[in-house]
């Protein structure tokens, strides 16, 4: 009964902890958003700062996979 | 739906990653470091690969280059490129060894992405151990050229002086998040497009089980492709952010004062 | 994003399983015991395809490269010089149908200076031909108007002194002879 109410709390938790993408495509979807915005004024220095975007992309996805690994740890470690 | 087919719906997102010996399929212990395994066999793979793109590919040292020498040639401008721009010029030094990193993680993503294949960058031992690598070596590397000037990367001089002390925290922090993030970034993004390609292919034979089937099964079949088609896209992404960052990095240790 | 909501429902799915994956003892990538055989083969991996590189792949490629540079550079250096020889060579074409032309020019003239002489050396010929001819047949009707002036004067002096006898006088041959040549030259 104690086990299966602590295998219960680690399952929503992994259910919480899995909103935490949506986090990421906000961030994502932030970043190229405006990288596009920014590139459509100036199209000749968007070129030059694509590494930046994918720089940018790098940092606000590896939230979102974070939070993936929180969901795994809970279901397969905890 | 889930209730339906879950009776007999067998998941194993995990399965592909599993670790076990090439001679008896057998899980490994800790002590047997040397025994060939199937995570073994893919670096092998990977490390002939690059042999035959890299070595055997440019062999003719044709003028006009053929496809394999064209590619060669490509990934090298590509990595050098990029090297050059992020570190500067003084950063090529370290060219061999950023080359060395992107043509692994390159290739071990995109092997991995053959059916039945193991990808060795999913697991956190072999990004971490590369992280940690790139994390050491960049900071011995920053302290050799620059001594204790290299402190001045977390002493914020352009941030008023009261806040100085706060900003360093956050950036030694942030320092030394580093390693962890590059190589969870990594693994973590391998690990789950395979483990969701896992999933939907668990799903995909319902229709043998319940006429929920009829629905669910093309849907899982293109949710897989689709996933696919993503997953070409991030095993690329992911070997060129690991670069990219590594060559971030490389500039703070090379010039911190920027 | 779908991914996301797929990724969720993944792991909702994934936990109907959770009890039995548990015991086989969770994800493998937390199972430590694989971490020495990992990082073994990886650090021997990693430093079979640097030595590739260092010593085999960069330099060849490095090289190859530089000879691409250089060849480009060294055709573009050897179409100058083919493009400075091909503006010579057209230069001493140019040059050379100059001459030809001025050659061409001199010969006609020549020709023509020839064909002039002779022509002239004819038409001088021909002329002192024509005079000569002109010359004799001019001595020729002379000495026939003089045969036919003497041979009229002859009948002149015939018939005078025919016509005179007949009228029954006797010619004076010197009156009628002086007479007549007075007539005949008048």
């Amino acid at each position: 009964m104690e086990g299966d109410i602590v295998q219960m709390g680690a399952y929503i938790g992994a259910g919480l902890a899995c909103t935490g993408m949506g986090g990421a495509a906000v961030g994502v979807g932030h970043v190229v958003g405006n990288f596009i915005s920014g590139a459509l004024r100036n199209p000749s220095a968007a070129a030059s700062q694509t590494a930046t975007m994918f720089i940018g992309i790098a940092f606000a996805e590896a939230l979102g996979i974070f939070s993936f690994l929180v969901a795994l740890l809970l279901m397969f470690a905890v | 739906m889930a209730e339906e087919a879950g009776t007999g719906l067998v998941f194993h997102p995990m399965e592909p990653f599993k670790i076990h010996s090439m001679f008896d399929g057998e899980p490994i212990r800790w002590f047997e470091f040397f025994v060939p395994t199937n995570a073994t066999l893919w670096m092998a793979i990977g490390v002939v690969m690059i042999a035959l793109l890299m070595v055997v590919g440019t062999l003719r040292r044709a003028l006009v280059p053929g496809r394999i020498q064209s590619l060669a040639e490509l990934a090298y401008g590509f990595v050098h490129k990029m090297v050059e721009d992020v570190a500067g010029k003084d950063g090529l030094v370290y060219f061999p060894y950023i080359f060395t990193m992107f043509l692994f993680i390159l290739f071990s993503n995109f092997l991995g992405l053959i059916p039945m294949a193991f990808t060795p960058t999913s697991h956190i031992a072999v990004t971490g151990v590369m992280a940690l690598g790139v994390f050491i070596g960049v900071t011995a590397l920053g302290f050799m050229k620059h001594g204790s000037h290299f402190l001045n990367l977390f002493w914020v001089s352009a941030a008023p002086l009261p806040l100085r002390p706060i900003l360093a925290v956050i950036e030694v922090i942030s320092y030394f998040v580093r390693p962890v993030s590059h190589s969870i970034r990594l693994a973590g993004n391998m690990m789950a497009g395979h483990a969701v390609i896992e999933v939907f292919a668990a799903f995909a034979p319902v229709i043998l089980i319940s006429f929920v089937g009829v629905v669910v099964t093309p849907l899982a079949l293109l949710a897989i492709v689709g996933m696919y088609a993503l997953e070409i896209l991030v095993a690329f992404v992911q070997a060129y952010v690991f670069t990219i960052l590594t060559c971030v990095y490389l500039k703070d240790a090379l010039h911190p004062g920027h | 994003m779908a991914n996301e909501t797929h990724a969720v429902e993944a792991a909702a799915a994934v936990a109907g399983h959770a009890a039995e994956a548990a015991e086989k003892g969770g994800m493998p990538q937390l199972d430590f015991s694989t971490f020495p055989n990992q990082i073994f083969w990886l650090l021997l991996a990693l430093g079979a395809i640097y030595w590739l590189l260092k010593n085999i792949a960069i330099p060849r490629i490095a090289g190859i490269l530089a000879d691409r540079a250089g060849t480009i550079t060294g055709d573009l250096e050897a179409a100058e010089q083919y493009k400075l020889k091909a503006k010579d060579a057209e230069a001493a074409y140019a040059k050379a149908l100059a001459d030809a032309r001025a050659q061409a020019q001199k010969i006609i003239a020549e020709a023509r200076a020839a064909i002039q002489k002779d022509l002239d050396a004819a038409t001088a010929k021909a002329d002192a031909d024509i005079a000569a001819r002109v010359a004799q047949s001019e001595v020729k009707i002379a000495e026939i108007r003089a045969g036919a002036l003497e041979a009229v004067q002859i009948v002149a002096t015939e018939t005078a002194t025919a016509i005179v006898t007949a009228l029954g006088g006797k010619a004076d041959m010197g009156a009628v002879n002086a007479a007549v040549g007075q007539r005949v030259k008048g």
